[in-house]
């Protein structure tokens, strides 16, 4: 369902995303693990076709996202890392006009408008303008117009960021339900539990290379890490396992302010 | 504690001040020669209007220097009335909604301190466009009256305490009334406040016609005239008191009592404003974190545009109300319209008490010229109008380029409502300036239909230059729509436009000026190739700077990254 050939992105002379290729089929869960600054986010909006690669390309359902935009976009619901909302519109407006970018209207996205916004608890503020919600309600939003109009993938960056547990919660329901009935979802994440409790497999970015990618169990394998958590395994992988010492950090006891 | 230092506190902003001016000159010599010689244009414009007037008046003996000092104390007043205003919104954005409050507020950084850091970013985003043009005027001041090289820190001494007593009664204002009101709903009312009075003013100066008070005919006798000169407007004034420490030294008379009463007026100011602020800060910043509650059904918009617009894609007439809504909504946009309406309002006046109508009947040449006049005159506000609306519009959509990016939308559908969003309203306003400015002056219908086509053709290039320079110098790091034109990018459209306004004109008077001789002569108007050929050589120019500026627009989008 998604496809990246040799993905290449420079911003001048650094280079954020290194000749990455990979595979997503339909149906899987994908995530994308990496330290800050691994690529992952540049990965993300280039497949999401708002940033223009350097070299390689996008496919997603066959179309090449640069080539042949609509119908390869017509497909993908996308979802942000930094929720920017239009402020002066409401959220039901919201839904309405994301709907209306993908071509839809009428009776059925107004019944999804009502289900969506019920589904993430939104239907007392449908009416209040954007700029009155939190930042948790904005994200909520945000994720409900990617589902709006019944994207075959969804491609995600730091979802669980700003959303309360319920939410949370939910919306790994909505993720495992949507793969369960033939969607794909490329997400990128910091929360290793949540990768390792929902992803069906993941790749390691560094320095904009892919370092691993398989299953959990495929790393543990490949890196004879026996038992290791994720998150053992993304420090071996990414050598951020020399934390420095956490009394250096946080200061001594003498050190406080008064 | 040890309290950090002022320069500490105000470190993010001169960093990133200095930042900014760093990636300024990265960006090449061309932008800043551009810059300069438009800054100095206007400089050397508004000294050179100056220097005349005042050496004029300096050949009247008595009246000459009494006059240049009114003049100089109503710009002073003019400058103080300006900086009130430009102080009030300012500091509710730098006290109240500024991004770097939490970290300050949060942080142990004392009142007083807090206090003096913003007042001085207040002062200086609210003053430094009047203190820019106020070089020009002291310039013309002090070469006309001989004020020599000490009048320069003579007058930076003179202005500094008018530019502080705005800053903190406009913060102390603004102080009192967000414990009034949510800081986001004191932001609509003053907008609207501001943009009122601001339109109430200048209709109400307009009516008044102070071009009959310029003649002191109007006075019964020259004494009664000099009196009149010689009072104060009111002695109470702070810019009175300016205007008489810089008058009293250029004419060799100094007197220190203006100057003690704006430096100590000054710092009973800021004591007072900072003791108000101690008292009321906390309170209103805690209040400015409130939103303005704002429940909106929002179907009449899609009752009336949706309704008129259904023939369209549904991507499109979303859009286009999507675009409608959002203006509407936003009272610092709409606001706007009030200072429009009463700006076109002064425009027909002025047409209207045009002397040409009176007495014996004027030639019909002078008619004709004024009529052809009003053209260029049309065009160049449009340009205006359509740097304030239509250039930001680009600009607004880049926090939400992730949406329309990653959407199938095609960018040309975006540009398209863009396009037409801006266009229409311009065009409605364009013929109505046209049309009813012909009807008062009463022209031919040969000129009728002449200025309504022209302006038409006009209107449709302005609006896609507008919408192209502002994609291909976008600001999507600005929120406020109206600090966008103010950009480079704004100079350049407004370049283009005037360029474009004076090549059209040029091609216009070609046939125009074979029109008014054939009258002027008795002759019959003969409509020949060379006045068809001019007219549609001046149209085709106008399409092919609208399709070529709306594609270079278009490729320019393509391009972005966000």
């Amino acid at each position: 369902m998604i496809r990246l050939e040799n993905l290449t992105k420079h911003y001048g002379s650094f280079v954020a995303v290194d000749d990455i290729s990979l595979d997503i089929p339909q149906g899987v869960l994908y995530g994308c693990l990496g330290p800050n600054g691994a690529g992952k986010t540049t990965t993300l909006r280039m497949i999401a076709g708002i940033l223009r690669p350097t070299n390689g390309r996008v496919l997603l359902g066959g179309d090449d996202v640069q080539v042949n935009p609509i119908p390869a976009k017509a497909r993908l619901g996308f979802i942000p890392d930094r929720p920017f909302v239009y402020d002066k519109l409401t959220g039901a407006e919201f839904l309405r006009f994301v709907a209306a970018l993908y071509g839809q209207e009428g009776d059925a996205v107004e019944r999804r408008v009502t289900e969506l916004l019920d589904v993430f608890e939104l239907t007392h503020w449908k009416d209040e303008l954007v700029e009155a919600y939190s930042h948790g309600m904005r994200q909520k939003l945000i994720i409900s117009s990617a589902l709006i109009h019944r994207p075959q993938c969804i491609v995600v960056d730091e979802p669980m960021v700003g959303l309360d547990p319920k939410a949370a919660r939910l919306l790994k329901d909505i993720f495992r339900q949507f793969v369960a009935r033939g969607g794909t979802v490329l997400m990128s994440t910091h929360t290793l539990e949540v990768a390792e409790a929902m992803c069906d497999r993941v790749a390691i970015l560094q320095h904009g290379r892919i370092v691993a990618e398989g299953t959990v169990n495929d790393l543990r394998q490949q890196h004879r890490a026996g038992d290791a958590s994720l998150e053992e395994l993304f420090l071996k992988l990414t050598g951020g396992a020399q934390v420095r010492d956490l009394v250096e950090v946080l200061g001594a006891d003498g050190d406080r302010a008064a | 504690m040890t309290q950090p230092s002022l320069w500490r506190v105000l470190e993010p902003k001169w960093r990133t001040a200095l930042q900014r001016m760093r990636e300024e000159r990265s960006r090449g010599s061309a932008r800043l020669f551009i810059l300069v010689v438009a800054a100095l244009l206007f400089w050397g414009g508004i000294f050179a209007f100056l220097y005349k007037i005042l050496k004029a008046l300096e050949q009247v003996p008595d009246v000459g220097p009494l006059l240049a000092g009114k003049i100089l104390g109503v710009a002073l007043l003019t400058f103080v009335g300006i900086l009130v205003l430009s102080n009030v919104i300012t500091s509710l954005s730098s006290f109240f909604l500024a991004k770097d409050l939490d970290l300050l507020v949060s942080a142990p950084v004392d009142w007083l301190r807090l206090y003096s850091a913003k007042l001085g970013e207040t002062l200086l985003h609210s003053s430094w466009m009047v203190a820019l043009m106020a070089v020009p005027v002291f310039a013309a001041y002090g070469v006309v009256f001989r004020g020599g090289p000490l009048f320069v820190p003579y007058a930076i001494l003179t202005v500094a305490p008018l530019l502080v007593l705005p800053a903190v009664a406009g913060s102390a204002l603004t102080l009192t009334l967000v414990n009034v009101f949510p800081a986001r709903r004191t932001r609509d009312l003053l907008s609207i406040v501001a943009l009122g009075t601001a339109g109430g003013l200048i209709l109400l100066f307009r009516l008044i016609r102070p071009e009959r008070l310029a003649s002191p005919e109007g006075f019964r006798n020259l004494l009664e005239f000099i009196a009149v000169l010689r009072t104060p407007t009111s002695p109470y004034l702070p810019s009175e008191w300016a205007a008489q420490a810089v008058m009293g030294y250029l004419r060799g008379r100094v007197d220190v009592l203006p100057l003690a009463l704006l430096w100590s007026t000054a710092g009973a100011f800021v004591v007072l404003g900072a003791s108000l602020h101690r008292r009321l800060f906390a309170p209103g910043f805690t209040k400015a974190q409130e939103a303005a509650e704002r429940f909106v059904r929002g179907t009449l918009w899609r009752r009336t545009v949706g309704a008129l617009l259904y023939f369209l894609p549904v991507a499109k007439r979303e859009f286009v109300i999507k675009d409608v809504k959002l203006f509407f909504r936003d009272t610092t946009q709409w606001s706007q319209l009030i200072l429009l309406a009463v700006l076109v309002v002064v425009y027909l006046f002025n047409i209207k008490t045009l002397p040409l109508h009176r007495g014996e009947a004027v030639g019909f040449f002078y008619i004709t010229l004024v009529s052809f006049l009003n053209l260029g005159l049309a065009g160049f506000v449009l340009a205006a109008i359509a740097a304030r609306f239509i250039f930001p519009a680009v600009s607004l959509e880049g926090r939400h380029m992730w949406l329309l990016r990653s959407s199938p939308l095609d960018l040309g559908a975006l540009l398209w409502s863009k396009y037409w969003v801006g266009t229409i309203p311009l065009l409605g306003l364009a013929l109505l300036l046209t049309g009813v400015t012909n009807m008062l002056l009463e022209v031919r219908p040969f000129m009728m239909v002449l200025g309504l086509v022209a302006i038409v053709c006009l209107t449709f290039a302005i609006a896609a230059l507008a919408l192209s320079f502002g994609a291909l110098f976008p600001q999507f790091e600005t929120e406020n729509a109206a600090q966008i034109p103010t950009s480079f990018g704004g100079l350049v459209y407004m370049m283009a436009s005037v360029a474009l306004l004076a090549v059209v004109i040029f091609g216009l008077w070609q046939g125009v000026f074979q029109y008014v001789r054939s009258i002027y002569l008795g002759q019959p108007v003969v409509v020949d190739a060379w006045m068809i050929g001019w007219f549609a050589a001046t149209a085709a120019l106008c399409a092919v700077v609208t399709a070529t500026a709306l594609r270079a627009g278009l490729r320019r989008m393509e391009r972005l990254e966000f």
